[in-house]
């Protein structure tokens, strides 16, 4: 297969690795985005060097700021080559019942979660239209498409995720660049495990397969929607949620 | 006591034949509109000519004090808000290989923000007196996605996610959290389009073969109001002519 250059955004985190590895595994470079302030850069490459991926290139940076994706995109390219695949998976919570919750608290999550796909997706497009060939692929949530209690910031910013995902795609269809969806539901992650157990469990039976999603079963889509073979897809919402809500 | 609706952007196409079916209804009605739209006081007049004795105020709904402000002034000239008809929007439509950060922020910020600031300003009162109605004017475009409008398309999506996040928050609480999705509507601003256009582009699309009108749209926002209304909660409500079926 052709080797490709992907940027991952949250690349760090539980699904974000996930992502890496698997995009790595069918052979693409990876260019890693991070927050200098939540990850630890040295740390996560000593694990996947561990784990037999080299070659990450890392770039540091926060996806709200318009400037700092621009130069995370012209750091990755220099080292890694043209962007190919971009994979929008960076994401924070601030969950809050809309009586509490705080105007700068829906702030961070609109503009980490939504406005930074304006920012990021803005620094490759173009360029995947002009070479004729490039995937977008925006991961979104299940509290997205379905609504979730503390979360009217969240899923504000996750449903708006898909709005943008269909309007762009409309916008490049013809121009070889493929623009879709991911709504997970409750994976595996480091953040998910460290919920109580007991908690942890009644979201288990509330999923109708009864386990959570593991992360590289994300990465997979990721890998599918980044290939050749699905070049017809496009302005997608793929729910990989184990049952938990369909459309 | 008759119910106070706020409809934010009143004066505009839809914004007016909402705040109409409403008064008609017997609600006490107030528009919003942009501080230093020159057209209120005429608008106001037409509308006192009429018969119908609104009350407007200024507000930006982009911006959070300048929303409280208004719904203080709203509560205290006229009355606690039992309706919010969240329908102030702009569009500032251009392929996302062209729009600036700023096109993409004034939309988020106008048609999404918005929400947030407005809803604030209600929501605990409505919880408090256990009645309340609270409708998003979102877009067929929000669900279809539309060439040209990535900021819109993410900002009227958002609004649903939105709408049934807070409508789980409030469903016990005799509040209801709505989205209306209007497709093409027969105001001002869709009748500018040339002719031609609209009968060889628009119409097509449109299995119904004509642009919805604008008492429609207040017809599904005023039943979303009522009483009867009251086990809808977290809906989107397609109202396009059929264009686009989810």
């Amino acid at each position: 297969m052709t080797q490709r250059v992907a940027l991952v955004t949250g690349a760090m985190g539980g699904i974000g690795t996930a992502i890496c590895q698997e995009l790595a595994k069918a052979g693409h470079k990876i260019v890693a985005a991070y927050h200098p302030q939540f990850d630890n850069k040295d740390e996560w490459l000593k694990e996947q060097e561990a784990a037999g991926f080299t070659g990450f290139v890392c770039v540091a940076g926060d996806v709200s700021s318009l400037e700092d994706c621009q130069r995370m995109v012209a750091e990755g390219e220099a080292a890694a080559g043209p962007i190919d695949i971009l994979i929008n998976n960076a994401g924070i919570t601030r969950d809050r019942m809309f009586a509490k919750m705080e105007r700068d608290q829906w702030d961070a999550v609109i503009s980490t979660n939504l406005t930074s796909l304006f920012n990021m997706t803005k620094q490759v497009s173009a360029k995947m239209a002009e070479r004729g060939w490039g995937r977008i692929v925006n991961i979104s949530s299940v509290n997205g498409v379905k609504g979730q209690a503390g979360q009217t910031n969240y899923s504000a910013a996750k449903a708006g995720v898909i709005g943008f995902t269909k309007a762009l795609a409309a916008e490049l269809a013809a121009k070889g660049v493929t623009v879709n969806a991911i709504t997970p539901g409750y994976i595996a992650t480091k953040m998910v495990m460290a919920i109580k157990p007991e908690i942890l469990q009644t979201i288990i039976d509330g999923v109708p397969m009864k386990r959570l999603g593991k992360p590289e079963e994300m990465g997979a889509a990721c890998v599918y929607l980044a290939s050749d073979l699905a070049g017809f897809m496009t302005g997608a919402t793929l729910n990989i949620n184990g049952g938990l809500y369909y459309q | 006591m008759p119910r106070v609706a706020l409809v934010t952007g009143g004066t505009g196409g839809l914004g007016e034949a909402i705040c109409l079916k409403l008064a008609a209804l017997g609600y006490k009605v107030v528009a919003t509109y942009t501080q230093g739209n020159t057209r209120v006081h005429d608008w106001l007049q037409t509308m006192n000519n009429m018969g119908y004795g609104f009350k407007a105020y200024p507000c930006d709904v982009a911006d959070f004090d300048s929303c409280k402000h208004c719904v203080d002034v709203v509560a205290a000239e006229v009355g606690p808000v039992d309706v919010l008809v969240n329908n102030a929007g702009v569009t500032r439509d251009m392929t996302f290989r062209k729009m600036t950060k700023a096109d993409w922020d004034t939309v988020i910020h106008t048609n999404l923000d918005s929400v947030f600031n407005m809803t604030k300003q209600v929501l605990d009162g409505m919880v408090d007196r256990r009645w309340g109605r609270v409708v998003n004017v979102s877009s067929v475009n929000a669900q279809k996605g539309a060439f040209g409008q990535t900021n819109y398309s993410a900002a009227k999506a958002g609004m649903h996610g939105f709408t049934k996040a807070l409508a789980l928050e409030v469903a016990k609480s005799g509040v209801t959290v709505n989205t209306i999705s209007p497709g093409y509507i027969g105001t001002n601003m869709v009748t500018a389009i040339a002719q031609d256009i609209l009968d060889s582009k628009i119409l097509p699309q449109i299995p119904v073969g004509r642009l919805g009108k604008p008492e429609e749209i207040a017809g599904l926002v005023a039943y979303l109001a009522s009483d009867e209304a009251a086990f809808v909660t977290g809906a989107n409500i397609s109202i396009n002519g059929g264009q686009h079926m989810v």
